[in-house]
């Protein structure tokens, strides 16, 4: 299996980083999902093969990270905190008011594959509560209403 | 410019300025020259004097002195040794690394660096939290900027000294924070936490001695070889030198990230840095330390917040993450939402924090949902003090310990909850959102 140039090049870097191969573990696993989207099962086999691991040694390891996933999330996956600052500023409301804004429950994706929505833990954005992540960028401040306002801007950002 | 008028600006002291991050900017404002002068001037002791004489504390929580730390690892190693930034901030409540990492990471690695000059190390690696992807696009173009200067690589300033240094990213583990689990992580395994003896600086990564220090720590090397150890000291209270990156978060007013000195009274910070609780209320309660610490009520606000002073009033500096709440605030919900957080971030590994803060979580989910039972109150205790000291890492006891002083604290709120009676703060609570 080959993955992208790009990607191809970044994962050669990451291994030159360790003095043992498994340390690429968990960085190459994540990059490759960005890539990806999940992980697949020949993903999997690959990555084990590269790094001389085993498959079963791979899936634990996979199995730990909350961040690591074997199904696919939506284009933007929308990680909500209701961690103990955002939860003094709104947080679950602001998760409430998610839920039935996309009509997803926790882990679900919207049947346009446009969105998914996750409860999640302290994302480190405690000063700037309630805040929450799409993939990697953070939103600070958000109330419900600019929640509404950013699911709109991101509805728009597809077509 | 400062946010506040009482801040002292040591680490932060560049976050202002235009391209903070680049090594330009960093070699316009004193950037290097701690490093060139650790090379040049100093020898690894008169380093390691220096920084014993700052009383310069480890900034991830539990406040080591850095200098004792770094002194442990032994000098003659057949294993190479290594430097472990942990940039793995997960304390729920503290956001200050970030800031470290996005607005100055020259400064980051030329206390790293110092750290390799001082153990005779020659590789490095910062472990950035997964969630923080950007900043690891922000620190990898540092990095590149170093190296291509030779502030990096082999022979360093022409001195003979060699460092590498890496990023590595977690993907989402609370566990990978504690020095051991982030070792295995960084092995690419499960954060599972290692038993001690032997500690790191004898036996860390590949099984070699290994510094591991939070990016707060090593940021604040370089100012003190700079200006000198007791330079540094002089800025905070006695065995609590320097600056601390405080984060002021929950119920109030200007909630953020604010550089004041060691042993700044608790009080004025909330009144003046914070500019008072939301809504003119009181205060009811507040977390010191990040969310692994014991609550503190309004009774404990003359604190100095240093080390000693907050853990004589029975708590922790720890990550330096205050967290406010005020009197409207449900402190049996607070109490299980922490819970619920411990029990997901549990690795699983000891059964007394696996079984405990699962039990908790359920228990104090009962309590507050109205199904509360008188013997609860003395179960929530009992389940909480069987959890302190039984376990490899200090995650169950960063579980345990807070849960305690909610129940010892708080008594009459956990009483308002039993049988079947309603939550008497959720008509109250307000999103504190809808106001703004």
């Amino acid at each position: 299996m080959q993955f992208s140039a790009q990607l191809e090049d970044k994962l050669k870097k990451l291994m030159r980083n360790y003095p043992i191969k498994r340390s690429s573990l968990i960085p190459m696993l994540l990059f490759v999902q960005d890539e990806q989207g999940f992980l697949r099962k020949e993903t999997i086999a690959e990555i084990a093969g590269r790094l001389e691991l085993t498959i079963p040694q791979v899936e634990e390891t996979i199995s730990y990270y909350s961040m690591l996933r074997k199904k696919p999330a939506g284009k933007y996956h929308l990680q909500v905190c209701t961690n103990i600052s955002c939860l003094l500023r709104g947080g679950e409301e602001l998760f409430e008011h998610a839920r039935k804004k996309l009509s997803l429950a926790p882990g679900e994706t919207t049947p346009d594959k446009l969105f998914s929505l996750e409860e999640v833990e302290c994302i480190g954005a405690c000063a700037w509560a309630p805040a929450i992540q799409v993939n990697y960028q953070f939103h600070h401040e958000l109330t419900p209403e600019r929640f509404d306002q950013l699911i709109g801007e991101l509805q728009r950002s597809r077509a | 410019m400062p946010v506040s008028e009482h801040e002292v600006l040591v680490l932060t002291e560049r976050f202002d300025l235009p391209n903070s991050a680049s090594i330009d900017t960093y070699l316009g404002h004193d950037g290097y020259q701690a490093l060139e002068k650790s090379l040049k001037q100093m020898t690894p002791e008169s380093i390691l004097e220096e920084l014993k004489r700052s009383n310069l504390r480890g900034r991830g929580g539990a406040g080591f002195p850095t200098g004792m730390k770094w002194g442990f690892v032994p000098k003659e190693s057949p294993k190479p040794k290594y430097i472990v930034c942990n940039a793995d901030e997960s304390e729920p409540g503290t956001c200050k690394d970030r800031l470290l990492m996005e607005k100055d990471p020259h400064q980051l690695i030329e206390g790293i660096l110092i750290a390799g000059i001082v153990v005779g190390s020659h590789q490095g690696y910062i472990y950035v939290r997964g969630e923080y992807r950007y900043l690891l696009e922000i620190l990898d173009r540092a990095l590149e900027e170093a190296y291509a200067r030779g502030y990096l690589g082999k022979n360093i300033l022409g001195t003979g000294f060699d460092f590498e240094l890496a990023t590595h990213t977690g993907a989402g583990a609370y566990e990978c924070g504690e020095e051991s689990a982030l070792l295995e992580s960084l092995e690419g395994k499960r954060g599972i936490p290692r038993i001690r003896p032997p500690f790191p600086a004898v036996v860390g990564l590949y099984g070699g001695p290994t510094v591991l220090n939070n990016v707060e720590t090593f940021s604040a090397v370089p100012a003190i070889l700079r200006n000198g150890g007791e330079w540094y000291a002089q800025l905070g209270t006695p065995r609590n030198g320097g600056t601390r990156l405080f984060v002021l978060s929950g119920h109030v007013n200007r909630p953020g990230v604010y550089e004041l000195p060691m042993g700044f009274p608790l009080r004025k910070m909330i009144e003046e840095v914070g500019g008072g609780i939301l809504d003119g209320k009181k205060v009811k309660a507040v977390i010191p330390g990040g969310s692994s610490t014991p609550v503190l009520t309004a009774d404990a606000l003359d604190t100095p917040m240093d080390f000693d002073s907050v853990a004589k009033a029975g708590s922790m500096l720890g990550s330096g993450a205050v967290i406010m709440m005020h009197e409207d605030t449900c402190m049996v919900k607070v109490a299980l939402r922490l819970m619920q957080f411990y029990a997901h971030e549990s690795c699983g590994w000891c059964i007394p924090c696996r079984e405990g803060t699962d039990w908790l979580s359920k228990t104090l989910h009962r309590f507050h949902s109205g199904g509360g039972r008188d013997e609860d109150i003395g179960l929530v205790e009992h389940l909480a003090k069987n959890m302190l000291g039984r376990t490899f890492c200090p995650l169950g006891d960063a579980a345990a310990m807070p849960m305690i002083s909610f129940v010892q604290k708080f008594r009459e709120e956990f009483e308002m909850h039993l049988s079947g009676r309603p939550c008497p703060f959720e008509s109250k609570q307000e999103p504190a959102t809808a106001s703004r």
